[in-house]
């Protein structure tokens, strides 16, 4: 039976306003830490492609071949960083210092001429294979592009919607603020109950007739609208400072915000009911918060393209769902129906966390 | 007669399955208008026995009722003080009785006349919006109970509200709980200090979990009732002569007072004949007052045998030539606060040294210092005539270091412990292996040699300690609250083997917050407030209380109440002045 006392929850309430007004870490990780990680992503995380430095052999003196190097030379995809033999450029390459080595082979200007073009040789470092693949495809590109390939009968147009230019940090940005409300509501609450025991505040407090629902409603509520304030950092450093776009409605991230603090909310205070100590328990908030929804919400990775058993275990992410509806409510819009699913389902875990937590802190210490 | 504040009937916990119980058919009756005591050293179930009552343990098997119902109902009349007093550090005085008042449902009309009630009972007026965190211990202890009492309960649980707090304060406790029993309130105080059993109307002695007695405090000395003596200007030093008198089978108790010794006869032994004590012509017999400790001993039935076998295969330490320890106006800040203010002291070989103080006063600091874990901010100090500024190491290798909770690898068991001291103390080979031998047949630890060091019993515990720090037979010993816990037969055993160790030599630093250990040392220093307020013969300083104070045959509790009262006084005078 759950019994509510106003005045005992108000009294809890303010207690726990003073500790955080008086209590510099709880400030640091609701105010500072968002900001960090945000900027750490917003600028050291980018998945868009700069131009790539490449090694240039040419072994033909024909106009055909200076043209073609010209070519590269002005591509906005390749940094001709080194001309040379292919023996010295290996050396660049092996170094890292090169990522690629194009070579226009002898005869190459005479072959064209005779109307039987010479194959391009395009080295790789196949140790990194996303870069090796992207080389290799735009090499060719650029070289299509040269050699003035006939139109085909069919123009394809490609639009990318919601993101015209495909700036990765669209999509990131949205997304780190995901990863960073992760940690930072499962750390808020993880520490707050582990104090108690640490300090031995709970024994006295269990004493008096308080009930457990009274105790974790004050341990909530606070972290609650201290974890909107950093989600209203993050929200305005990415639209001021990153620039990415907000199409959607304050109304509906503050939605789906909410939303999201409860499982990550009653993760932490699960952490902390269950570790009773302040260092286990900021460990396994990190552990268990942070480390999923950086690697397996699909924020870095591509969900559909992880195996399958993991794809499942992605579905008990909470971070899983809020990713979409930020990436929704800022480039986007209010997409109601791309949001309401994302967020029953967040309430859904919010909801089994809550009553695993109820079930784990009991009013007794053994 | 008016139903019980609160009652166990043989109620059991364990912690673990398997684990010896923490409460073993553990039967109390804390009655409406008095104060039960729980009495006990650290680890008998006093802590466990409270919290069943408070409704934050559930036992095993047995019934518990507090005001007529069961633990935890009637919560809002039942005032509980924990250990650690549960303030919050970060709330003011003022926000922490407010919060505990919301808690207890006190009505809110009636706020501003309790709180200035009970800061005037507590005299924390002046401190009201200082954060609990930045009150010093007595004032925390009075505010922890200030938070109990915020709604006046009916039952009151006080659990070790008194330890490491210095004694003005704890007699000041003692006054305010005094006064409420005389509202009906029924109170549980727990305690290890054996002097309080004797103030409280009804006591509970826990050892190990179980009672061994439960009754009037007065019933506990009949025991020994007409069995205590006190012998007075005997010859010779008093640690042999205690070792003599208890190796005699008509005494089963003798502790040393000052320049007296107490003795405890067995029961149905004929009268003790002064001149059959082999103790001088002028040795002279007179009765003594029984004490609750010397009750407590009595029930437990066991004999410290007196001697010691570490003693007797101990290398001789070299005597005169220089202090073995000296302390000259050591200081330690550490900011803007000061642990430790001009502290002078030097022990000769074959003395034990106290220091005597509340938690904080700066003991640790003092001691940390001598052998040479902290730096001085000011002074220096030498150890067996090596200052530690230029001889650290070699100044640590004479020296042996029982550290507080005894510091042991809790993970190794007892043989490795062994192990590790003796390479630690640069024993090796086939050196190392006599001596851990031969420590393990003085200290009886055979059957432990495989056990986890942090599993042991609490009394093997502090034997393995003393068998690390004696490892390499050093000349001086450094022993921080080394019978904390223990019952008073394994303290005695323990001192037994100081006191052996003093007669070849040994020069004893030791310091605890038991006014009773005080007096196995021959000379103390009283701490307070980070300066040595006194320094002298337990007897001395006990005359020079008798004399400022009137009072006649002073303990050392009255003595050192005597002298901090006289230090806040010639403080109080100064800051005026200043």
């Amino acid at each position: 039976m759950i019994t509510l006392n106003l005045r005992r929850l108000a009294a809890l309430m303010v207690k726990e306003a003073i500790q955080i007004r008086r209590d510099p870490s709880t400030l640091l990780i609701a105010f500072v830490l968002p900001v960090i990680l945000l900027f750490l992503f917003g600028y050291g995380v980018s998945l868009d492609t700069a131009r790539t430095r490449v090694g240039l052999s040419i072994q033909d003196d024909s106009a055909a071949a200076r043209g073609l190097a010209e070519s590269y030379r002005r591509s906005r995809w390749f940094d001709v960083a080194r001309t040379g033999s292919v023996i010295g450029l290996r050396q660049d390459l092996v170094a890292g210092r090169i990522r690629a080595i194009l070579v226009i082979p002898t005869d190459f200007g005479r072959s064209i001429a005779a109307g039987a073009p010479k194959p391009i040789e395009i080295v790789t470092d196949g140790s990194n294979p996303n870069t090796a693949n992207f080389v290799a495809g735009y090499a060719e590109g650029v070289r299509a592009a040269w050699a003035g390939t006939p139109p085909p009968p069919v123009t394809l147009i490609t639009r990318f919607w919601f993101n015209p230019e495909l700036r990765s940090r669209f999509f990131l940005v949205p997304g780190s603020i995901a990863i960073v409300m992760s940690m930072i509501g499962s750390l808020l609450t993880a520490l707050v109950v582990a104090r108690e025991w640490e300090r031995g505040t709970i024994e006295a407090v269990f004493a008096t007739p308080i009930s457990m629902a009274e105790f974790l409603i004050s341990k909530l509520a606070p972290y609650f609208i201290l974890a909107l304030v950093s989600m209203t950092i993050c929200a305005t450093l990415a639209v001021t400072v990153f620039g990415v776009p907000f199409r959607g409605s304050p109304l509906a991230l503050l939605a789906v915000s909410s939303a999201f603090l409860a499982p990550a909310l009653g993760l932490g205070l699960l952490i902390s009911a269950a570790t009773k100590n302040q260092f286990v328990a900021s460990q396994v908030a990190l552990l268990s918060a942070f480390l999923p929804a950086l690697l397996l919400s699909g924020f870095v990775f591509e969900i559909a393209s992880m195996p399958k058993p993991i794809q499942w275990l992605t579905m008990i992410l909470p971070a899983r769902y809020f990713i979409p509806c930020l990436s929704t409510v800022f480039l986007a819009g209010d997409l109601w129906a791309v949001l309401l699913p994302n967020i029953l389902a967040m309430l859904g875990f919010g909801a089994a966390l809550f009553a695993l937590a109820f079930r784990f802190t009991r009013k007794r210490l053994d | 007669m008016t139903a019980p504040a609160a009652q166990a009937r043989s109620v059991t916990k364990r912690f673990a399955r398997g684990a010896a119980p923490a409460l073993d058919a553990v039967s109390l009756i804390v009655a409406t208008g008095q104060i039960t005591g729980l009495v006990g050293p650290d680890g008998a179930g006093k802590t466990t026995l409270i919290r069943v009552l408070a409704g934050l343990l559930r036992p095993e098997s047995g019934e518990v009722e507090a005001l007529g119902a069961a633990p935890g109902v009637r919560a809002e009349d039942v005032g509980y003080m924990p250990q650690r007093f549960g303030l919050y550090e970060d709330l003011s005085v003022l926000q922490n009785l407010n919060l505990y008042a919301e808690l207890r449902g006190l009505p809110p009309a009636e706020h501003a006349a309790t709180f200035e009630r009970l800061m005037h009972f507590t005299d924390l007026k002046r401190f009201q919006n200082r954060p609990a965190g930045k009150l010093s211990g007595g004032m925390k202890q009075k505010l922890g109970l200030a938070c109990a009492l915020v709604r006046t309960p009916r039952l009151l649980l006080l659990d070790e509200p008194s330890v490491g707090v210095d004694p003005v304060s704890r007699r000041e406790l003692w006054s305010m709980v005094g006064a409420l029993v005389g509202e009906g309130i029924g109170v549980l105080w727990s305690t290890a200090y054996l002097d309080e059993a004797e103030r409280c109307a009804s006591v509970c002695l826990l050892n190990e979990g179980k009672v061994l007695f439960s009754g009037p405090p007065v019933d506990l000395t009949a025991r020994v009732a007409g069995r205590v003596q006190r012998l007075d200007d005997f010859d010779g030093g008093s640690r042999a002569r205690l070792s003599e008198l208890l190796a005699r089978p008509d005494i089963t108790d003798a502790t040393i007072h000052g320049r007296s010794l107490i003795l405890v006869t067995a029961r149905d032994a004929p009268p003790l004949d002064p001149t059959s004590l082999g103790a001088g012509p002028r040795a002279r017999l007179s009765p003594a007052a029984p004490r609750f400790e010397d009750g407590f001993v009595d029930i437990l039935d066991r004999k410290s045998s007196g001697t010691s076998a570490l003693a007797a295969t101990y290398a001789e330490a070299p005597r005169g030539g220089g202090p073995a320890i000296e302390a000259k106006a050591l200081t330690k800040r550490f900011g803007d606060f000061t642990a430790a203010e001009d502290i002078t002291l030097n022990v000769a070989p074959g003395e034990i040294f106290g220091l005597l103080g509340p938690n904080g006063a700066g003991k640790s600091t003092t001691f940390k210092m001598l052998c040479g874990l902290l730096t001085p901010t000011s002074g220096s100090g030498a150890v067996a005539g090596r200052g530690f500024a230029e001889a650290g190491p070699a100044a640590r290798a004479r020296l042996g270091y029982m550290a507080q909770k005894f510091s042991l690898y809790g993970d190794l068991s007892v043989a490795q412990n062994l192990a590790f001291f003796a390479g630690a103390y640069g024993l090796v080979g086939a050196r190392a292996r006599d001596r851990s031998r031969e420590l393990v047949e003085i200290f009886d630890l055979h059957r432990y040699l495989p056990v986890n060091a942090g599993t042991l019993p609490l009394g093997y515990k502090q034997r393995l300690a003393l068998a690390c720090a004696v490892m390499h037979e050093p000349p001086v010993l450094f022993l921080d609250e080394p019978t904390s816990g223990v019952d008073p037969i394994i303290r005695r055993e323990f001192w037994s083997h100081i006191n052996g160790l003093v007669e070849r030599g040994v020069a004893v630093l030791v310091t605890t917050h038991f006014m009773e250990e005080a007096e196995y040392c021959d000379r103390i220093a009283l701490v307070y407030r980070a300066r040595v307020i006194a320094t002298g013969a337990p007897d001395e300083l006990r005359a020079q209380a008798a004399r400022n104070t009137g009072r006649t045959d002073p303990t050392m509790e009255d003595a050192f109440v005597a002298l901090i009262e006289a230090a806040d006084r010639a403080r109080e005078a100064t800051d005026l002045a200043a």
